[in-house]
């Protein structure tokens, strides 16, 4: 087909999630789906979980509160959620894309292998825990806001950015224990975070041009969705933590 | 530093019979056959030998004979070979020490104290030769009770997902990665001609075994490697694993060296580098996330599988069942303390958990008195051994079986406990391409369908003597099971009343 480069325009559906359950929501959304709707706003989102599973490549934009498991084995599907999201976020997303327009709780893209996450503000715990690469299928998640501790625990791929924008001057990031058992993928931290922070297994080095070409382009993105300014938050010191061994637990046995 | 270990096994060769032909050199992956070019001898060293057979049975002239070292320490209840040579182990290398299969150590096997009825006089046993057997099995959620339409007769109650198996056998998780994909695919084909189940382990599913996917129980663990919505659509059944019986609590790691580029790519990870599997899931911390992952699952495949939750068997296994099955589980799996792995600590293997008979009573009674029993199926591994422990097991209460080391041992491995070492001669744990050739998946194939086709007669022969012509009716049945030389505790854990009374 010829690209006329007109943007075409999705065919989009409204659903009121208000009442009802995780299951009615998923088949609704299937439904919804199946009848060829590429675009769904569903409002008055309860605690309903596993939004965006098993739906394959749709636009979602949720308002209200979407419950744990948020795109949970997604597989391309895109998720605006105009609010907090809660635990479990992205779990084991292998594609796609979750825009969070608010917090998000612990374990947010437990094991994901690819896809993109954006959080404008705070994370929980064990952010990142287990996430990994896979050729170009390559995992990034920017934290616009601070981490609970275990950020990017047993890491084993992908990139993950802290930014940590709404600390005070001077102020260090909230997590300890960053990167525990770390043996794959890239950490970018913004501001300060001191040694006793970090897992055992971490190295940290200055960001040299190939890490900023990448964070820029992240950063650019994560921007433009929260209409911050790249530049600027560009201008303080990243540092870049990065696993000192593929293989942090190899000496623990005799054979 | 010098060992102080001696050598575990003897080589004897047969200098009569020895041609020095030299096969014992080149089959042995564990360098303890050599050729001696200036003496024209072939020779062994000793302290490499793991027992496993491959050069006794690969001599064409029979001269080789390996035995276990006979010269012994000096007496001692408490301080036996194995406890004194894993100290010296230890302090050769201050390492945990790793090992493969299922415990060594003398537990009791509850197998060998239970005992199977017959029919006598007054009623007929059924003769299998000439009478229909029916040995199906279906696996899933059953309902509360069936309504049928008076007039049709036809099933009003929905009935959901269920698995039916041509045997109640099937093959156990056992990864691409651990074990060689010629023997994975020997798994595959040979569950899907039998009529039953194999399982992917923990190491995603390779693209050459798409095809047996129909059989297929696609395994969701704490590792997630190569998890992503085809693979568990792909599958008959997708399966939890919280817990294994070899390792109960830890989680498990395939060394760099042994993620080749192919392994690689089922498992989705970089090459070279660890596959660790986490102790626990991550998303699950308690009885309700584990409901969560189960409906997750659920939802990713459309509620088109049933999911099944694997756990070892350990102490409280009966309320964590129970637990499981108000989880939405629909089949649950327990692995018991004689349950093997390809690697795990010993002293993990061979300390910790419960034997499978015991946890199969009391998960059973327990779900059968909270009246939840149908809700769940329950499938027992970790120690079946023989048709006999089989039919056991279902008169126990269990409705199917997994096997594991069973299968490899039709495959040819003889049990060395070396699977960890990724030497194994036999071509079965191991990705060196050299040695993974020695199984040839058709040779494979036939040998396990053999096996479960032997099973299977005997099975048939063992129910036609108890009168019974279903494995349905032998299900949970436990009056067709008595008790030898056990303790009234033991007979009341599994149920069953003492031969005699």
């Amino acid at each position: 087909m010829k690209n006329t480069g007109e943007k075409k325009k999705l065919s989009s559906t409204q659903v009121n999630a208000s009442g009802m359950t995780t299951r009615e929501l998923s088949c609704t959304l299937r439904e919804i789906v199946a009848d060829g709707s590429e675009r769904i706003e569903i409002h008055n989102t309860c605690g309903q979980r596993y939004i965006g599973t098993g739906l394959g490549a749709v636009q979602l934009d949720i308002y209200g509160i979407p419950g744990n498991d948020l795109g949970a084995f997604m597989d391309g599907a895109e998720i605006t959620v105009h609010g907090n999201a809660q635990d479990g976020c992205g779990n084991t997303m292998n594609a796609g894309k979750i825009i969070i327009h608010g917090n998000a709780g612990d374990i947010l893209g437990l094991s994901a292998r690819g896809g993109k996450v954006f959080v404008k503000g705070n994370v929980g715990y064990r952010t990142g825990i287990h996430m990994k690469e896979y050729y170009e299928q390559k995992p990034v998640m920017v934290i616009g806001g601070t981490a609970q501790d275990f950020f990017g625990e047993y890491m084993a791929g992908g990139i993950l950015v802290l930014l940590g924008l709404n600390l005070q001057e001077g102020e260090r990031q909230k997590a300890n224990f960053i990167g525990t058992g770390m043996h794959g993928g890239i950490i970018y931290v913004r501001g300060k975070v001191e040694a006793f922070q970090l897992g055992k297994e971490l190295g940290t080095a200055d960001l040299n041009e190939e890490d900023y070409d990448v964070l820029r382009k992240i950063i650019n993105e994560f921007a433009s969705y929260f209409g911050d300014d790249a530049q600027e938050i560009l201008k303080c010191q990243f540092t870049k933590l990065y696993p000192l061994y593929l293989r942090p637990y190899g000496k623990l046995y005799a054979y | 530093m010098k060992t102080y270990l001696p050598p575990k096994f003897i080589i004897e060769r047969d200098q009569y019979r020895c041609t020095q032909c030299q096969a014992c050199v080149s089959q042995c992956s564990f360098d303890a056959n050599y050729y001696d070019a200036g003496d024209d001898e072939v020779r062994s060293r000793e302290e490499n030998c793991v027992g496993c057979h491959r050069c006794v049975v690969f001599c064409p002239t029979n001269a080789i004979t390996v035995r276990e070292n006979p010269s012994s320490y000096r007496r001692n209840e408490s301080w036996t070979h194995e406890a004194i040579e894993d100290i010296i182990k230890q302090s050769e290398t201050g390492g945990m020490l790793l090992t493969g299969m299922g415990t060594d150590k003398g537990y009791p096997i509850f197998w060998d104290h239970l005992l199977l009825n017959a029919s006598q006089v007054t009623n007929p046993s059924i003769d299998p030769l000439r009478e229909p057997m029916e040995l199906t099995t279906y696996l899933g959620q059953k309902p509360d009770m069936v309504k049928l339409t008076p007039d049709s007769m036809d099933i009003e109650t929905e009935i959901t997902n269920q698995i039916k198996l041509d045997i109640p056998i099937m093959l156990t998780a056992m990864s691409y990665g651990a074990i060689s994909l010629n023997t994975q695919k020997s798994l595959a084909r040979a569950a899907t001609e039998a009529g039953t189940l194999w399982n992917t382990g923990e190491g995603g599913l390779h693209p050459s075994l798409r095809k047996y996917a129909n059989n297929m129980v696609a395994q969701v663990a704490s590792g997630r490697f190569g998890v992503h919505s085809e693979y568990l659509n792909m599958a008959r059944v997708v399966e939890i694993k919280i817990g294994q019986g070899a390792k109960p609590g830890i989680g498990g790691h395939l060394p760099g060296e042994k993620v080749s580029l192919d392994v690689s790519a089922t498992r989705m990870i970089p090459q070279g580098t660890d596959a660790l599997s986490p102790a626990p899931q991550h998303d699950i911390y308690s009885i309700e996330d584990l409901s969560q992952l189960i409906y997750a699952l659920k939802e990713a495949t459309n509620y088109t599988k049933p999911i099944s939750v694997k756990i070892a068997a350990v102490h409280n296994s009966a309320a964590i069942a129970s637990g499981m099955v108000r989880a939405g589980a629909d089949i649950i799996v327990l692995d018991g303390l004689r349950g093997s792995t390809g690697a795990t600590p010993k002293i993990i293997r061979d300390n910790v958990g419960i034997p499978i008979e015991l946890a199969l009573a009391a998960v059973d009674e327990r779900l059968r008195k909270e009246g939840i029993r149908n809700k769940a199926s329950v499938v027992v591994a970790g120690g079946i051994r023989n048709s006999g422990d089989v039919t056991k097991a279902i008169a126990l209460g269990a409705d199917a079986v997994y096997i594991g080391t069973a299968a490899l041992v039709a495959l040819g491995c003889h049990v060395c406990q070396q699977c960890h070492t990724g030497k194994c001669a036999w071509g079965i744990c191991t990705t060196n391409v050299g040695l993974t050739k020695r199984i040839n998946p058709n040779i494979g194939t036939r040998r396990l369908t053999n096996l479960l086709n032997s099973w299977s007669l005997e099975i048939k022969d063992m129910l036609g003597g108890m009168g019974i012509n279903a494995i349905e009716s032998l299900r949970g049945n436990r009056l067709h099971l008595r008790g030898v030389g056990l303790s009234d505790t033991e007979l009341k854990i599994l149920g069953v009343r003492a031969a005699g009374s």
